[in-house]
C-alpha cells in the first residue's frame, strides 16, 4: 500500500486536485444559480412550493443513472461531470436559499422598503446577508454530498479520484486494484473534510457579527 | 390645489407654530368648505425644500384617499380627507383594524391608495418614484425595525448613504444623531442591534428615521414594545426632539394616553378609516364628538386631563449641583457651605445633584451618603427619578412613586439638568390646572370622509 502511494503520488495528487477543483467550481456555479433561482421564487408561495418539490424529487434521482442518461446527448468527459455535479449541488443550496430568504422577518423587509431601498437593494443588502448563514449551511451539506457524486461522475471519464476507484473496481483481484480503490475513497474523505473546514472558515469571515450565533 | 405652488423655501413663518395650522386655517373640524384649505397651501410654500436642506416639517394633505383590499366588501380606508399641518404631531388612534396603519402607510406609499391623492409640501406625491419619496420621509416601526447584520452606525447612516453623502459627513451625522437620542456615540456606534436594549433599539430606529433630516416622520406604534417606564422616557425624548426639530409627525398608537401626551392633534378613527373626531387633546377630552369617542377615551377623562399639564408649566425649583469630576469631597463641602449659609433650597436642602461634563444628572446624594463615598461610582445611577420638562405631571408623579421620593429631577433638551420638582408642586399645579382650563381653543385642521373638497389640481 505504502509503495503504491509513493510510486503514484504525483498522479494521485493530480487526481485529487482535479477532483477538488471540479467540486469547488461546481459549488460556486450552483450557489450562484441557487441564489438567482431563490430570489425569483421566494416571494411567491406557489413558486416556492414548486422549487421545494423539485429539490426534493431531484435528490431521489440516482446520480449514476443521471450520468448514464447524459452520455448520449453530451458525450464523455468533463461536460457530463460538471452538469451532474452542479445539478446535485444546486438542490440543497436552493432549498436553503429559499428558506433563508423567506425567513427574513417581514418587519425588517418593510422597514428597508420604508426608508427608500429598492427591491433589488433590499435583496442585496438586507435579505441576502441575513439569509447567508442558512445558505452557507446548504453549501456545506452540498459540498459533502457532491464529493461522492463527483467520484461517480468519473464513470463518464470525468476528472478526479473517481477514476482510481472505477479502475480498481474493474480489475478487482489484479495487482494494486484494492490499493487503488482505498486510496480513491480515503482521498475523497480527506478532501471532504478539508473543504468543510474551508467552508467553516469562509462562514466565519463572511457572516456579519450581528447575526452570528 | 395650492394657489402658490412655487414658493421655494420661503421663510418658515408658520412652521414653528406646533399647535395648529395658524390663524385662518379650517375653522371647523369637519365639513370644511373649499376655501378652508387655503392656509394649507400657504404652509406648503414654506416647506417645499428638499430633504437635506435642513428641513422642518412639511404639511400633508390626504385628499379623499381610499384603500380597498381585493376580496373585501368594505374599503379599509374610505374616502378620507385629512390635513396635517406642517410641524405638528398628529396621533392616529382607534380600535384595532380600523385602518390606522393603512392610512399611515399610504403616506409613504408602502400601501398604494386605490383612489385619491396625497400632497406633501406643494407636491403631489401620489405618482412620484416611491423609493425617492421614502428617502424624504422618516419611518419608524415597532422595535425599530433595525437591520441585525449592520452596526448601529451603518443602520443610522443608511439613508444618507443612499443619498450619496460622503463618508465623513455620514460619520459626523451618525454621532450627532446618537447624541440627539441620548446615546453616547463612542459606546454605541459600533454595536449591533442585538447588543442593545429594547429602548435603545427604538432610539436607534428614531435616529435612523431622522438621518437625512426628512420633513416628515411616520411612526407606527413606535413605543409599543417597551416597558412602561422606558416608554415614558422615550415619549419625553421624542417630545424634546420634536421641540428642537419641528418635524411633521404622524404617529399611530393604541394608547389614548400616549396620544394625549404627544399629540398636537388627535384623529380618532372608527372601522373603515372613518374619521370620527379630529381635534386637539384638550377639545377631545372636554367635548367628545359622540358616544364612540367617549367610549374610546374610556373612564377617567377628568384624570386624563392631568396628562395635559406639563412639568415645565409647574414650578421647577433650583437644587444644589456639583460636577462629577470634582469628587464626593468637593460635593460634600459645597453642600455643607450652602447649608451653613442658609442658601440650600428648601425641600432638597440635604442633597446635591451630581452632573457630568454635559450638565446631565448622573447621581443624587445626601450628605450622609457623601460622607461614606471616597469616589463617585463610574456608572451613572440608572434609577434616578428623572422626568423631562415636557413630561406630564402624571408622569412626574409616577416617577416619584416608583422611586419612593418626594422630589424628581427635571431635565431639558439632551437630558440637561434644569432643577427639581416636588410632590407638593405637582399637586398644586394639578389643582390650578383644573380650575383654569377654558382658554380659547385653536382652530382644528380639516378632516372628514368622502365629503367632496373642491380644490384645483396643482
Ligand atoms: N394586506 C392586507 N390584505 C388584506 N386586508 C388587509 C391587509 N392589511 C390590512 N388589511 C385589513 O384592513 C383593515 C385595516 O387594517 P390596519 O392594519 O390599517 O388596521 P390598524 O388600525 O392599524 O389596526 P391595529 O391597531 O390592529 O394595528 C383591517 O380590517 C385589516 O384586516
Ligand atoms: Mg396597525
Amino acid at each position: 500500500m505504502w509503495d503504491y502511494l509513493v510510486d503514484r503520488l504525483p498522479q494521485i495528487l493530480f487526481a485529487g486536485w482535479q477532483h477538488f477543483s471540479l467540486v469547488v467550481q461546481c459549488l460556486i456555479l450552483a450557489t450562484a444559480l441557487s441564489i438567482v433561482l431563490a430570489a425569483l421564487v421566494y416571494r411567491s408561495g406557489a413558486w416556492t412550493s414548486v422549487a421545494n418539490s423539485v429539490t426534493a424529487i431531484g435528490l431521489t434521482i440516482p446520480s449514476f443513472a443521471l450520468i448514464g442518461l447524459l452520455i448520449a446527448p453530451v458525450g464523455y468527459g468533463v461536460t457530463p461531470a460538471v452538469i451532474v455535479v452542479t445539478f446535485f449541488a444546486t438542490l440543497p443550496i436552493l432549498r436553503n436559499a429559499v428558506v433563508g430568504l423567506s425567513s427574513v422577518p417581514a418587519a425588517t423587509v418593510e422597514s428597508a422598503r420604508g426608508i427608500g431601498m429598492s427591491r433589488m437593494r433590499t435583496l442585496l443588502t438586507v435579505e441576502l446577508p441575513m439569509a447567508w448563514p442558512v445558505i452557507l449551511a446548504g453549501i456545506r451539506v452540498s459540498a459533502q454530498m457532491v464529493m461522492g457524486i463527483a467520484a461517480v461522475a468519473a464513470y463518464a471519464l470525468g476528472p478526479g479520484l473517481g477514476g482510481l476507484i472505477f479502475s480498481g473496481l474493474s480489475r478487482l483481484g489484479g495487482a494494486n486494484s484494492l490499493e487503488s480503490v482505498v486510496v480513491g475513497v480515503i482521498g475523497i474523505i480527506i478532501l471532504a473534510l478539508l473543504l468543510d473546514l474551508i467552508l467553516v472558515g469562509i462562514g466565519r469571515l463572511t457572516t456579519p457579527k450581528g447575526i452570528r450565533a | 390645489m395650492p394657489e402658490n405652488p412655487t414658493g421655494p423655501a420661503a421663510p418658515q413663518d408658520r412652521t414653528p407654530q406646533t399647535t395648529g395650522s395658524s390663524a385662518g386655517a379650517a375653522t371647523a373640524p369637519t365639513g370644511a368648505q373649499p376655501t378652508d384649505t387655503q392656509p394649507t397651501g400657504a404652509d406648503m410654500s414654506s416647506t417645499g425644500a428638499p430633504a437635506d436642506a435642513g428641513s422642518q416639517g412639511a404639511s400633508i394633505l390626504l385628499r379623499e384617499i381610499t384603500k380597498a383590499y381585493p376580496g373585501q366588501k368594505k374599503p379599509a380606508v374610505g374616502g378620507l380627507t385629512m390635513e396635517i399641518p406642517a410641524g405638528s404631531t398628529v396621533m392616529l388612534v382607534g380600535p384595532s383594524g380600523c385602518g390606522k396603519t393603512t392610512t399611515l402607510k399610504m403616506i409613504n406609499r408602502l400601501i398604494e391608495p386605490t383612489d385619491g391623492s396625497i400632497i406633501m409640501g406643494d407636491e403631489d406625491i401620489t405618482t412620484m418614484d416611491a423609493d425617492k419619496l421614502r428617502r424624504r420621509i422618516g419611518y419608524v416601526i415597532q422595535a425599530g425595525g433595525l437591520f441585525p447584520h449592520m452596526t448601529v452606525a451603518a443602520n443610522i447612516g443608511i439613508v444618507p448613504k443612499m443619498l450619496g453623502w460622503d463618508k465623513q459627513r455620514i460619520a459626523d451625522r451618525v454621532d450627532e444623531l446618537l447624541d440627539l437620542v441620548s446615546l453616547d456615540p463612542g459606546t454605541y456606534r459600533g454595536r449591533y442591534p442585538k447588543e442593545l436594549s429594547g429602548g435603545q433599539q427604538q432610539r436607534i430606529g428614531v435616529a435612523r428615521a431622522l438621518a437625512a433630516d426628512p420633513p416628515v416622520l411616520l411612526m407606527d406604534e413606535p413605543f409599543g414594545a417597551v416597558d412602561p417606564i422606558t416608554r415614558q422616557r422615550l415619549q419625553d425624548e421624542l417630545i424634546s426632539i420634536q421641540a428642537e426639530l419641528k418635524k411633521t409627525i404622524v404617529c399611530v398608537t393604541h394608547d389614548f394616553d400616549e396620544a394625549v401626551k404627544l399629540g398636537d392633534w388627535i384623529a380618532i378613527f372608527a372601522e373603515g378609516g372613518q374619521l370620527v373626531q379630529y381635534d386637539s387633546p384638550e377639545q377631545i377630552l372636554k367635548h367628545p364628538a359622540n358616544d364612540f369617542v367617549e367610549n374610546f377615551i374610556g373612564s377617567g377623562a377628568g384624570l386624563k386631563q392631568l396628562t395635559l399639564s406639563r412639568v415645565a408649566d409647574a414650578e421647577v425649583r433650583e437644587a444644589l449641583t456639583s460636577p462629577v469630576d470634582a469628587g464626593p469631597a468637593a460635593a460634600l463641602e459645597a453642600l455643607r457651605t450652602a447649608q451653613a449659609a442658609g442658601t440650600a433650597p428648601a425641600g432638597t436642602e440635604d442633597s446635591i445633584v451630581v452632573l457630568d461634563s454635559r450638565q446631565r444628572p448622573v447621581h443624587w446624594f445626601s450628605a450622609r451618603q457623601l460622607e461614606r463615598l471616597s469616589a463617585f461610582p463610574d456608572r451613572p445611577d440608572e434609577d434616578l427619578p428623572v422626568v423631562g420638562e415636557r413630561a406630564s405631571l402624571n408622569d412626574a408623579l409616577d416617577t416619584m412613586l416608583v422611586s419612593s421620593t418626594s422630589n424628581a429631577i427635571v431635565t431639558g433638551g439632551r437630558d440637561r439638568f434644569l432643577g427639581v420638582i416636588g410632590v407638593e408642586t405637582v399637586m398644586d399645579a394639578i389643582t390650578s390646572a383644573r380650575s383654569a382650563g377654558a382658554e380659547q381653543a385653536p382652530p382644528s385642521p380639516l378632516g372628514e370622509n368622502t365629503g367632496p373638497v373642491e380644490v384645483t389640481s396643482p
